[in-house]
């Protein structure tokens, strides 16, 4: 048996959901659930959690690109047979972990990773930058600003050093999203590279009209700009349309999204800006926004370079002067945003004072603040 | 389909990082659509624009979601990538997998599609990266009959709900995450199949208020594992910390040297509420001040623990900015202990889940979060809905302006009045 085309509904089954997680634990797992007594970082991309039980479950986290073959599964799949009976788990970043129940097991295992060229970097613990995770990009996304993979390899080949280490004063999230919708949620993170778009929609009057329900193209864009409106297509004739009222667009894209007639991408309009300082721990502070400090960056395939050198730098000079525990937000806020802007010598612009809704909540309406090259 | 030049993603085979153009080389020796997509992001990183349409509609029968059209825009220079269509399997909770299975989804997918895949999405399904409309129903047939698995979420319904790992492998977990998630996810599989709300609904499930799934920023419904008695405490193991024998925060700051742990500075002194403090060497709690903010914890892990009356905080709306701006979840319901019932249903969680569904569904507008919902009609009404008591917690100061909207009948005499009486007393 197997499908049928000619009979697509005979013993359909549907909504019988993911298999249960149970079956993919590993002994030490199932045996002591619940019953986790404390952990320990052995080295960067080793942990060790104790149980209750005395028994030891040895984790050890490798980087991966999100976008992976089913030929490095079966990869993956080799070395959890050959090391961990089989089982192995993902993590929310896109690491790769793998777990044994004894500490005996774990050089032969990294011996083995280390053997695979770079493919499987160890890392991502502590006090780390661990996986950027991110979103489609140019290789599967209809609205990106930018791509996705390819800066994220550039990004975490320069901070590779970062990854597979602790030396930075708490863990550092970078994360990129290739436009505003976010599907990846970069809207809380230490670092956030996200894809934005500067020109407003074109129109294609000849598509418009069959393609779009011209009330919800004109009722998506939150500041009104698309009006309905008469226009002519390529043949003169008239048509139901829409125009846009350029000086009010926040290039958010909800149009297009609305409606495929308004294509906004563009190779010069496009590219990527950086907000830092968010953070989703509750841990000490409360959860952070990212907040936006370097309004655009060009696209620059294939390894954009400016925005790896903006992340570095803004990484680096948090590493140099925040406190051990601080997150990027954290120091940021402890020291001010105007030493921030002094600190990482990254040109403060308009562009940075909120002008959108709850705008208000961001202005200073203290007298307190530091004397920097700011105030001239 | 013919191998394509590409010098600009061959760039991207350099580095320490994984590559993932190394990876699409060498799935393209089997999946010769993959030279077509290495062809057409090299042609993207030319033009510096995508070249994939606006989305496509396509499914299979009697769901509305789990499939994302996705069609080329040069289909004759690229043909092996002309119908690229996204599937999205549930993953199962907290990502745990055994080789049998993942080879399984491995040979589905290098017969049904291009062998590309993301481990995982940003909402946490599974997603197999690439196939056509054809291969669509019999892909369905073979995984919901061969593989024992189903599709995840997409479009205005419940999508995929993902938990953190919790219990099976952190001494954090203050709820079974995995339990959880995996049980309403079996509860609404109608609701995750068949687009029927405003927009799109995120269940997110973290075990504490590290967060490690980011419930409280990208979830419409979190559930965030809490406790309402004492920090456990062993204080031989704190005194073991402050002589050094313990690396602090587990070991996550070995790399640079901090000096010698203090407990002082690195634990006492940040703890936002301040409601720590050392009596000789022995460390002091006053837990009605605590705020559970799992600092003190993630420093001393082997010295506290989270207390025994364990539970979860709700918090409801959180959302990416757009688009009037991103938020976070709004602190709910203070407390819930995350019980199942004799018929196996966490119910009280289910209440709480239908009693915003009934209310969004009826007032939430075409594309509007339940966060942007609740930003719109306002928390007061929303905590009405809900039928929870209000309390200091729900906010973190009291509103600035005046402008309360009394209902009448809290006003003494109503608001009937009559005019000309009023005239009578008061002249014009």
């Amino acid at each position: 048996m197997g499908y049928d085309p000619a009979n697509p509904m005979a013993d359909r089954i549907t909504d019988i959901g993911p298999p249960h997680y149970e079956q993919f634990f590993p002994p030490v797992v199932k045996k002591n659930y619940g019953k986790w007594l404390y952990h320990e970082i052995l080295q960067p991309g080793v942990l060790m959690h104790k149980g209750e039980s005395g028994d030891e479950c040895y984790t050890v986290r490798v980087g991966a690109a999100r976008l992976i073959s089913i030929e490095h599964i079966r990869e993956v799949c080799d070395i959890a047979d050959k090391h961990c009976d089989g089982y192995m788990r993902w993590t929310t970043r896109n690491n790769i972990e793998f777990m044994v129940d004894n500490k005996a097991k774990v050089q032969p295992l990294l011996d083995d990773l280390k053997s695979r060229g770079n493919k499987f970097p160890v890392g991502g613990t502590g006090a780390s930058v661990s996986n950027c995770v991110h979103t489609q990009g140019w290789v599967h996304c209809h609205t990106p600003a930018t791509d996705a993979s390819g800066v994220v390899k550039a990004v975490m080949d320069e901070l590779f050093d970062y990854f597979t280490s602790h030396k930075l004063p708490a863990q550092v999230r970078v994360a990129l999203a290739c436009c505003l919708n976010m599907c990846g949620a970069v809207h809380a993170s230490d670092i956030a590279i996200l894809g934005v778009h500067r020109k407003p929609p074109m129109i294609d009057h000849d598509a418009i009209t069959g393609l779009c329900e011209l009330p919800l193209a004109i009722s998506a864009c939150p500041l009104g700009a698309v009006k309905p409106a008469t226009a002519k297509n390529s043949k003169g004739e008239d048509v139901k349309s829409v125009k846009v009222n350029a000086d009010r667009c926040m290039f958010c894209g909800n149009c297009y999204t609305m409606c495929p007639a308004m294509p906004l991408a563009d190779p010069d309009g496009d590219g990527i800006a950086i907000l830092v300082g968010g953070k989703v721990s509750n841990s000490r502070s409360m959860p952070m926004f990212s907040k936006l400090v370097i309004p655009f960056l060009p696209n620059t395939p294939p390894r954009w370079p400016e925005t790896v050198a903006a992340v570095k730098n803004i990484l680096e000079t948090y590493a140099k002067d925040a406190r051990k525990y601080e997150r990027v937000g954290e120091w940021a806020a402890r020291i001010g945003w105007e030493k921030f802007f002094e600190k990482t010598g990254i040109p403060f612009t308009i562009k940075s004072i909120d002008d959108y809704r709850l705008a208000y909540d961001t202005w200073r309406t203290t007298t307190q603040f530091k004397f920097t090259s700011h105030i001239k | 389909m013919p191998k394509h030049d590409t010098p600009l993603l061959d760039e991207l085979e350099k580095g320490p990082w994984p590559s993932f153009v190394t990876d699409l080389k060498r799935q393209a020796e089997k999946k010769p659509e993959c030279f077509d997509i290495l062809g057409q992001l090299e042609l993207s990183y030319k033009d510096k624009i995508t070249h994939w349409k606006h989305g496509g509609i396509v499914g299979v029968f009697g769901y509305g979601g789990g499939i994302v059209g996705r069609y080329s825009d040069v289909p004759d220079r690229f043909p092996g990538v002309a119908h690229f269509h996204t599937v999205r399997l549930n993953q199962p909770s907290s990502m745990f997998y055994n080789s049998a299975k993942l080879r399984d989804i491995c040979n589905l997918w290098e017969k049904y599609g291009s062998g590309m895949t993301n481990m995982h999405g940003s909402t946490g399904d599974l997603v197999l990266l690439g196939t056509t409309t054809p291969n669509l129903e019999p892909l369905f047939y073979d995984l919901t009959h061969d593989l024992n698995q189903d599709l995840g979420g997409s479009g205005s319904n419940l999508r995929t709900p993902s938990c953190c790992l919790g219990r099976a492998r952190c001494e954090w977990g203050c709820f079974d995450t995995q339990d959880l998630c995996h049980t309403l996810t079996m509860h609404y599989q109608d609701e995750i199949h068949r687009p029927a709300f405003p927009y799109k609904f995120k269940f997110k499930f973290s075990g504490c208020p590290n967060d490690c799934v980011a419930a409280i920023a990208r979830s419409d419904f979190a559930v965030i594992g809490t406790w309402r008695d004492d920090i456990r405490i062993d204080q031989a193991a704190v005194k073991g910390y402050i002589s050094g024998e313990f690396a602090a925060n587990a070991g996550a700051h070995s790399g640079k040297d901090w000096g010698k742990f203090d407990i002082k500075a690195e634990v006492l002194d940040l703890c936002p509420t301040g409601c720590m403090w050392m009596e000789g060497d022995t460390l002091k709690i006053d837990n009605s001040e605590c705020t559970r903010c799992m600092h003190c914890l993630n420093v001393m892990p082997r010295a506290l623990r989270p207390g025994l009356q364990q539970g979860a905080t709700i918090c409801v709306g959180a959302k990416a900015p757009i688009l009037d701006g991103a938020q976070f979840a709004t602190m709910t319901v203070p407390f819930v202990e995350v019980k199942k019932n004799e018929d196996g249903e966490f119910a009280e969680i289910v209440e709480v889940i239908e009693k915003i569904w009934d209310w969004w569904m009826e007032v939430g507008k075409n594309r509007e979060r339940v966060g942007e919902t609740i930003q719109r009609i306002g928390l007061p009404t929303f905590l009405k809905v809900m039928e929870i008591t209000p309390a200091p917690q729900h906010i973190k100061e009291p509103r600035s302006n005046p402008y309360v909207f009394w209902q009448e009948d809290e006003v003494e005499g109503g608001w009937e009045r009559d005019v000309v009486e009023f005239r009578k007393r008061n002249a014009q």
